[in-house]
């Protein structure tokens, strides 16, 4: 087996784009993208190669609120953030404790995990 | 203002919403605009925002406010807008029955019985989700099997855990959705199951409340028992055949705590039957107008109680409609009635409003029965237009523009999407889809 063989790998992606949910393979020979198939459009082909590069999420959570109308707040991350940093983020959110009232769009945590992006309430969320 | 108490109120309104979801708030604003003075929304929670305030994640708001906000973000938008429409908004407050000359009877369980009397009376009580006796699951009958959207609600508004090891039955988005949220919270979900070859839910919600966790997917898999006395211990799943029937020499056993369901919703229709009101035996909501009024006079319905959306952004479009129109009743404006009436054809289940008239522009929702691409809809002979796809699951809204039905002297119009490859060829008929067309969209996000 050559070198080139053995660097190449195959992935495979269901997009996302519309109900058709066109299976997309991603040939990669040492990181290069050489090759996208069975996409049937043009948004397949974007998909994949974001996915296979960069894959990146907008997470939502919510934040333990002391005294406010309900005992949860629901926050976003502002942008997505690496698929890889779902999970921590949460875990981090979740050591969190408020207390109400808080409005929407404030920073409860600013630049998390120095990806560049904050995370914001999703409502406001009144003090009872 | 919100008020929980009903002696805050005046003893009439022009228009009483039932309801304050996304529905509710956006016919409340309609009637306002309509010119309807005194506009009064009920709603149970305590808090307006409906269900939305319970989905955290992102998807929503693309089509009705032109950028993707979570749920919440939704809800406190529309409230915005019916606040600064002047609407009246009673929390904690449910409607135990609306009389034939629309007074409703309000209780709260702080306040008590309390009668209000309507102009025009709004019905957007939403759905309610399928439960366990609606699919006959057999077995005990423990605690730990619930809906998927009350367990939602638990979590997202309540901060509680709904169990530590999970199984969920059905595909649905808001199965999806929960799984993902529930491996979020450190609780364990032992994968989605699904009676159907396909799964239900949008792909996005595959992708990334599924894979992104390593969330198993079982097709073609149900439930056949459950177990456990005071607690679920554990569930039988089976593999079903082609005509669903479970293989039950197949069955195996897996251990958890809590079976969530996301096996569908139904109109909430409770009222809907108080007044008589005529149902559609298909989407088991009322029947409706162009202008969404039912079959009693000045008692309109929109978004979830007529019809089950795929989109909030949609329930808001139509509800805005809903609005109109009772605002118009209550304040004596007529309406002519409808004129032409649309009948679902071939591959189509259902067409709301069933009926539209031929002087204004209509949005007409509409399902088909089975997945097709490429493929022709095709309204009598007056319209046509190519898509290249479309699923059961994903509503079809077609903008039915006067013109399409000028040379139209007919009282009735079927609506047919076919396959491109069974179509017999024949000469092109008028008018032709032109660029600028209104497209026939399909929707997109999860509700």
């Amino acid at each position: 087996m050559g070198d080139q063989e053995r660097d190449t790998t195959v992935s495979h992606y269901l997009c996302i784009g519309c109900p058709l949910g066109c299976r997309v393979e991603v040939e990669d020979r040492s990181g290069e993208i050489v090759e996208i198939r069975g996409q049937s459009c043009k948004k397949g082909d974007v998909f994949a190669r974001q996915e296979h590069t960069d894959p990146r999420r907008v997470v939502t959570t919510t934040v333990a609120v002391r005294d406010g109308l309900w005992p949860r707040l629901p926050v976003k991350t502002q942008g997505d953030v690496p698929k890889a940093k779902i999970v921590e983020v949460c875990r981090l959110l979740h050591r969190l404790e408020l207390e109400a009232p808080v409005t929407m769009g404030q920073v409860i945590i600013a630049d998390v995990l120095g990806t560049g992006v904050d995370v914001v309430a999703s409502r406001d969320l009144p003090r009872v | 203002m919100i008020t929980p108490k009903p002696a805050h109120l005046q003893p009439a309104y022009d228009v009483v919403v039932v309801g304050g979801g996304p529905a509710g708030l956006a016919a409340a604003q309609g009637a306002r605009e309509a010119g309807a003075e005194r506009v009064l929304v009920i709603d149970r929670e305590p808090e307006p925002g409906g269900i939305l305030q319970q989905c955290i994640h992102p998807g929503f708001g693309l089509h009705h406010f032109g950028e993707e906000l979570t749920g919440p973000e939704y809800a406190q938008r529309a409230i915005g807008q019916a606040l600064e429409h002047e609407v009246d908004v009673l929390a904690g407050a449910y409607v135990l029955d609306v009389s034939g000359d629309r007074r409703l009877k309000i209780t709260s369980r702080d306040h008590g019985l309390a009668f209000v009397d309507a102009g025009a009376v709004v019905l957007a009580m939403g759905a309610r989700e399928r439960t366990r006796g609606a699919i006959r699951i057999p077995g005990e009958r423990p605690a730990g099997v619930m809906t998927a959207g009350f367990a939602q609600k638990l979590v997202n508004l309540g901060g509680l855990l709904p169990g530590k090891r999970v199984v969920i039955l059905g595909s649905g988005d808001i199965g999806l959705i929960m799984a993902r949220r529930l491996v979020l919270e450190g609780v364990e979900v032992l994968g989605v199951f699904e009676l159907l070859p396909h799964a239900n839910g949008l792909n996005r919600n595959i992708v990334q409340c599924l894979h992104d966790f390593d969330i198993p997917l079982h097709l073609s898999t149900t439930v056949v028992d459950i177990h456990g006395r005071e607690r679920v211990e554990r569930v039988t799943l089976a593999p079903v055949d082609e005509a669903l029937k479970p293989k039950l020499d197949e069955a195996w056993d897996v251990l958890c705590d809590t079976l969530l369901l996301s096996i569908g919703l139904v109109p909430d229709n409770e009222l809907a039957h108080r007044l008589g009101l005529r149902l559609d035996p298909v989407t088991t909501g009322p029947v409706v107008t162009s202008t969404m009024e039912t079959s009693r006079d000045g008692v309109f319905a929109c978004g979830n109680v007529v019809h089950i959306h795929d989109l909030v952004d949609y329930v808001s479009q139509e509800s805005l409609l809903a609005g109109r129109g009772a605002g118009a009743f209550a304040t004596g404006a007529t309406q002519r009635p409808d004129n032409v009436r649309l009948t679902p054809g071939l591959n189509v289940r259902y067409c709301v409003p069933p009926t539209i008239t031929t002087e204004r522009e209509h949005t007409v929702y509409m399902r088909v029965t089975k997945p097709m691409a490429p493929c022709t809809l095709r309204l009598g002979d007056v319209y046509e237009r190519p898509l290249r796809y479309v699923f059961p699951g994903e509503m079809l809204t077609l903008k039915v523009r006067p013109r399409f039905l000028e040379g139209f002297h007919g009282g009735s119009l079927r609506v047919d999407v076919v396959p491109r490859d069974e179509e017999p060829t024949r000469a092109p008929r008028r008018p032709a889809a032109t660029k600028d067309d209104p497209e026939v969209r399909p929707g997109g996000e999860e509700a």
